[in-house]
């Protein structure tokens, strides 16, 4: 079903480093939404916080009526059972093969079978391509496998709200577009409520519903997909389009003798939004909305070529055929 | 500036006190079921299997040093006849408990420390808790329990090898009458002197399996995270060991009368 995450005046700092300053944003249930913001900024403490595993100096985090941020240990360990997780260097158990970590989760919150566990694991391995891999430890694949293993255990118990960190660093470009469809498809099938962290452009560009950006230490922006991708605010527009115009450097920020020096560089335009990745068995999402609904609704003109199937410039946004409709 | 010195002095008594909640949690989560017997089990090898060896290694040279240091000392007063009595003293009630310390702590508690960390970083302690499981009732518990047995049997292996160890220096090397190295152990030990043997090393178990888990699992910042956290915990352990072991041999001072003659 997916539920909504309340996020409100959250900051964080460690020590004297503040990390990000009053966050506020909603993910609202069952859509899919990616957060993108330069290395370092905290995306990972972001998801930690969500989790409880990290506690914000203020602020809340509401889930069905509980704040993560400030409810008992008790209270905590039941929320998360709604969670997926996916964490960053994928977390798999080191002492445990890749079929008994993906197990775990069902050995320890269910009485079901092993045999019946067997089904539900292998199937999970199907979906993130690890069949025949399943007796191997952590330790022995790489780290583009572990990271699918990952995930394989984070779809387990059928969580409401899926946080996945980065699943596409480490990932080869086909690796990567086939993850980019399982999301859509696993929206499709079990309507969680999905937050993505990730550097890639393509898949920010083609796979969510919603993006938010965390930059100097607070988030930039957060909205509907098309608001962003035809945002004209400069911090925005360069993220999103890989550009090296704009107020972020490569120490974060540019500073003013930079900036003077673009002043006159004309901007380039920005490229057209493209389609939203669908289901594979071609069956609309839930929250789906249709392409440019919402630059209709706020009166916004999307670059031009924008929402054309076949003009598909990045190469994620083709429909090639991808994995199998999941079971 | 005078608050960072400030901050800087205070964070010795910060980290004593988080080290204290932190045992008072594993405290709690002793009591919580499922206990994890199989994780119980392969740990209390594990730690077996890493100390075992080095113990009594270790226990043989403790056993013959004594037996040299006291045997002369002895010598010289002219109570030969209390040399086995003595030499089974020093070996139970010090020797066997300080040589089980710095093995469970040095061996035991360094590999600890260093899985504990590794899982920290490679965030498997944070999938753990995601998952809805508390890694101080899964992983640490198990671990100080061990850590608790295998120091009781490592002080039982020590007494045992020291003692032999001293017995054949005494009665070989110096030519000491073997019926009088043994009939003379009853002369001054007692039973109380096993029990406290026993009670240090359950003890000594307990703070090294503490400490090295509160530092494997606070390590931060990489691999390098680890290294430090290791090497914290064995020296912490090393120093609060052997405090306690000064206070709890005086306090035995005090509650068991000693034996004369
Ligand atoms: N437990 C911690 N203690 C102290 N500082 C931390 C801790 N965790 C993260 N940080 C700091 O917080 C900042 C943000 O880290 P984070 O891992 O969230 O970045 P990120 O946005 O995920 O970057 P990347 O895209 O490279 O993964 C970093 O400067 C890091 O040093
Ligand atoms: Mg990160």
């Amino acid at each position: 079903m997916g539920v909504d995450v309340k996020i409100e005046g959250l900051t964080k700092s460690f020590g004297k480093q503040l990390i990000w300053k009053d966050v506020t944003l909603t993910l609202p249930a069952g859509e899919i939404s990616v957060m993108l913001g330069p290395s370092g900024t905290g995306k990972s403490v972001l998801l930690k916080t969500l989790i409880g595993l990290i506690k914000p100096d203020t602020g809340s985090v509401v889930i069905e009526g509980v704040d993560i941020a400030s409810c008992s240990e008790r209270d905590l360990y039941e929320v998360r059972k709604l969670f997926g997780v996916l964490f960053q260097d994928g977390a798999m158990f080191g002492s445990m093969d890749l079929f008994d970590n993906v197990a775990f989760p069902l050995r320890e919150h269910t009485k079901k079978s092993e045999s019946e566990i067997r089904n539900i694991v292998m199937e999970k391995m199907d979906l993130v391509g690890l069949i025949g891999a399943e007796n191997k430890l952590p330790g022995e694949i790489s780290g583009g496998m572990r990271k699918r293993a990952g995930l394989a255990r984070a779809l387990v118990l059928d969580p409401e709200i899926l946080l996945i960190d980065e699943p596409d660093s480490g990932l080869d470009p086909v690796r990567t577009a086939f993850i980019n469809q399982l999301f859509i498809d696993l929206n499709a099938q079990i309507d969680a409520t999905f937050l993505i962290v990730t550097h890639d452009i393509n898949s920010t560009r083609t796979v969510p519903d919603n993006i938010g950006l965390l930059y100097h230490k607070h988030l930039a922006m957060y909205g509907p997909r098309e608001m962003l991708l035809s945002s004209e605010e400069p911090v925005v527009r360069q993220f999103l389009n890989a550009q090296t115009i704009g107020p972020i450097g490569m120490s974060e920020e540019k500073d003013a003798d930079e900036l003077a020096a673009e002043k006159d560089m004309g901007l380039p335009p920005l490229p057209p939004i493209p389609m939203q990745l669908e289901p594979s068995n071609g069956i609309p999402r839930k929250y789906q909305r249709p392409p440019g609904a919402w630059c209709r609704e706020n009166g916004v003109t999307p670059p031009p070529g924008s929402f054309q199937a076949d003009a598909a410039m990045a190469p994620g946004g083709m429909k090639a055929d991808p994995t199998k409709a999941p079971h | 500036m005078s608050s960072l010195t400030a901050a800087r002095a205070l964070k010795p008594i910060g980290t004593a006190g988080s080290l204290f909640a932190f045992a008072l949690d594993v405290g709690r989560a002793v009591f919580r079921r499922p206990f994890q017997f199989r994780e119980f089990i392969q740990q209390a090898w594990f730690i077996a299997s890493v100390t075992i060896v080095p113990t009594a290694l270790v226990a043989i040279p403790f056993g013959a040093v004594i037996a040299l240091q006291v045997g002369g000392l002895v010598a010289q007063f002219g109570a030969q006849s209390f040399v086995g009595s003595a030499a089974v003293l020093a070996v139970v009630q010090q020797a066997a408990p300080i040589a089980t310390a710095l093995l469970v702590a040095g061996a035991g508690g360094s590999a600890i420390a260093a899985d504990l960390g590794a899982r920290k970083i490679r965030e498997e302690l944070d999938a753990m808790m995601v998952l809805g499981i508390d890694p101080i009732q899964r992983l640490v518990v198990p671990r100080v329990l061990a850590c608790m047995m295998i120091a009781v049997f490592l002080n039982g292996l020590v007494s045992i090898v020291g003692v032999m160890g001293g017995y054949v220096f005494n009665v070989i090397i110096q030519g000491g009458t073997p019926g009088a190295y043994l009939a003379s152990f009853t002369a001054l030990a007692q039973m109380a002197d096993l029990w406290q043997g026993l009670a240090k090393a359950l003890v000594f178990g307990l703070i090294a399996a503490i400490v090295a888990s509160y530092m494997g699992m606070n390590a931060g910042g990489g691999p390098k995270g680890v290294g430090d956290a290791v090497n914290q915990s064995v020296v912490i352990t090393f120093l609060l060991l052997f405090i306690v072991n000064f206070v709890m041999s005086a306090i035995f001072l005090q509650i068991i009368p000693s034996k004369s003659g």
